[in-house]
């Protein structure tokens, strides 16, 4: 299906330019996945990391954190997957500013595509590598311990919430990209944020052992409601919250929108 | 909007305000006819790449208007980007991918079928003498390869104006004159290119029309030959012991050129029409005075001298260079400069 010069996108129907929009995403979102292919280093140490995060609280910090009903290493795996999916969202920071720095933004912003190809072409391919990364930590799990007690349905919806949510916090983190001057700053940017919300959340201790007042922010953050929503799911028993699953969905939809408007606009205003 | 124009712009104003305000266009005028080509020559930070980022529809003006084919560049700004190539500054290729992926990926950007994407690279890479090293990835191409591929990437629409933001900056020669010769081949096609260069030999090799900026602004406009009559084609340097030779040479060789001669340190530096025979005047008239010379070179002008023939000042580059104490060789510094 070619298209003809004359034919200029701003003369389209809404769902022809969804169709265009959606077939530059894809393009963008091949290019990124075998520009990943092509550095194995980098995958295999951005796996190693969640690996060794799982090692660490399962057997260092684990028999000196008291959790009710399961065992902890049910309990963790849940919250270092959630983890593990929302720091995939530094990726996002660090492989848009990449190409910004290298002059690929620069190119692509000359060419008739989509101006939200870009931004959904990696945020996409920072997802697929999310899932690959969820598939290893899985296995990992399931060697030190982990079982699926709720069933194997109820563990893979609990990833597909987490994934739908990390999706929409990799947006968020699309702004941070195009606004750092560097991948480094971008990197450093991106800590300070992710920090707080993914351990003051209950994803590694339960949040009744914290003070009353972080509580009431690992309870309520939009983290702590996914960490509470794929425990639920995976554990269940005590665990279960179908309020935390529903609430999931809430901030997922308003990060995406929200982040997605600012990062869009930010594309086209980069100078 | 007149018809035969491929680009026009008009007052074009940008202001950078990260920092330190930079007014980098300052009232921007181009007309650029279809189917030529026109040099966009300057120092570097004098606006040409703001310039290129404006027409092809990168970056919007803060005041003034350009049209491309008579598309604006901001209310038309898809359909514009549906007859431009662009060949930025620093060749933008993607490292990871090879260089057929490259044109490809552009290609279904473009919205080309998949197998009329497969074909466009083909042909592409055939075309640039990249077949062979078509499937390494571009991380592995040298300077030239990359500006070959970036340069192939951006004809990949067929495009009716292409932007060329100093294509042959940082080439060797070879590389350079490979370069020019595919840019001419355009050139013949039919294809209108506005080309920025720094290099004063590139933009009469190539244009037909040369634009002279300065601080964002247009100082200076006409064909090469307009251009170097005004100022002379070749220059003579000669070099003394001391400042006080320098000065009694330059005022023995007054009525030699039509223009005085420029003396910097213990340089004498004259533009006239012909190098030569000029050059033997000189040499005559200084031994038959007794003033001894320490060398002589003859060169074709560069920038700075069209700079300095248009404003009656050196490049901002070469002010910070003079005022340093050790002063480099002119091409050392060209070659260094980005
Ligand atoms: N994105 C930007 N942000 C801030 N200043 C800029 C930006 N781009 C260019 N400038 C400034 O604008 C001026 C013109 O730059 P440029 O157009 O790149 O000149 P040239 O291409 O002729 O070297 C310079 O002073 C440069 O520092
Ligand atoms: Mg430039």
């Amino acid at each position: 299906m070619t298209m003809s010069p004359e034919v200029a996108m701003e003369k389209l129907s809404v769902a022809e330019r969804s169709m265009w929009a959606f077939r530059d995403m894809r393009v963008v979102t091949w290019r990124n996945l075998i520009a990943s292919l092509r550095i194995p280093e980098a995958i295999f140490f951005s796996s190693l990391q969640p690996i060794m995060f799982v090692l660490l609280f399962r057997y260092v910090f684990g028999g000196a954190i008291p959790v009710a009903g399961v065992s902890y290493v049910n309990f963790l795996m849940p919250g270092i997957f959630v983890q593990t999916v929302c720091f995939g969202a530094v990726a996002t920071a660090i492989g848009l500013s990449e190409d910004m720095a290298k002059g690929l933004v620069e190119r692509f912003r000359a060419l008739p595509m989509a101006r939200s190809a870009v931004l959904a072409g990696r945020t996409t391919a920072d997802l697929v590598r999310n899932i690959f990364v969820l598939l290893i930590l899985t296995v990992v799990g399931l060697a030190v311990g982990f079982r699926m007690v709720n069933g194997v349905g109820n563990f893979v919806l609990g990833c597909i919430v987490m994934i739908v949510f990390a999706y929409s916090l990799s947006w968020g983190f699309a702004i941070i990209g195009l606004k750092a001057p560097n991948a480094e700053t971008a990197q450093l940017m991106s800590f300070p944020i992710l920090f707080p919300i993914t351990f003051a959340s209950g994803a590694f201790a339960p949040v009744e052992s914290m003070p009353g007042w972080l509580q009431w922010f690992a309870i309520h953050q939009p983290v702590g409601v996914v960490v509470a929503a794929t425990r639920s799911l995976m554990c269940g028993g005590p665990y279960t919250n179908s309020s935390a699953v529903g609430w999931t969905f809430v901030w997922a939809a308003v990060l995406l929108g929200g982040f997605s408007w600012f990062a869009v606009r930010s594309y086209r205003k980069v100078d | 909007m007149k018809s035969d124009l491929a680009i026009s712009a008009h007052g074009l104003v940008k202001v950078f305000s990260r920092g330190q305000t930079v007014r980098a266009l300052d009232g921007f005028d181009l007309e650029v006819a279809k189917g030529t080509v026109t040099g966009l020559l300057g120092p570097n930070g004098s606006g040409k790449t703001t310039a290129v980022r404006i027409l092809s529809t990168i970056l919007s003006p803060d005041a003034g208007t350009a049209e491309i084919m008579g598309l604006d560049v901001v209310r038309q700004s898809d359909a514009v980007r549906r007859i431009i190539g662009l060949a930025g500054q620093y060749a933008t290729v993607d490292e990871n991918l090879t260089g057929r992926e490259n044109i490809r990926m552009v290609a279904q950007l473009t919205h080309l079928t998949k197998s009329a994407a497969r074909a466009k690279a083909d042909e592409l890479l055939e075309r640039f003498k990249l077949t062979e090293a078509g499937d390494r990835p571009a991380k592995t191409y040298s300077g030239g390869m990359r500006r070959r591929l970036d340069l192939a990437a951006s004809l990949v629409a067929a495009p009716p104006v292409l932007f060329l933001d100093e294509p042959t900056t940082g080439l060797d020669p070879q590389s350079r004159n490979d370069l020019w010769e595919i840019i001419e081949d355009l050139v013949d096609g039919g294809t209108t290119v506005l080309l920025t260069t720094q290099y004063l030999e590139e933009a009469d090799r190539l244009a037909q029309d040369i634009v002279v900026m300065e601080k964002g602004r247009v100082i200076a406009q006409g064909t090469p030959a307009v251009l170097k009559a005004q100022l002379g084609t070749t220059v003579i340097e000669v070099s003394f012991a001391s400042h006080d030779l320098a000065d009694r040479a330059s005022s023995l060789l007054t009525n030699l050129t039509p223009k005085p001669p420029i003396r910097e340190g213990s340089l004498l530096e004259l533009t006239v029409e012909n190098g030569p025979k000029v050059a033997a005047d000189v040499l005559r008239t200084l031994d038959g005075a007794g003033v001894e010379l320490l060398g002589l070179a003859l060169r074709e002008p560069s920038l700075d001298d069209v700079f300095l023939s248009l404003t009656g000042h050196r490049t901002e580059d070469e002010v910070a260079e003079a005022a340093q104490p050790k002063r480099q060789g002119r091409k050392a510094k060209k070659e260094s400069a980005q």
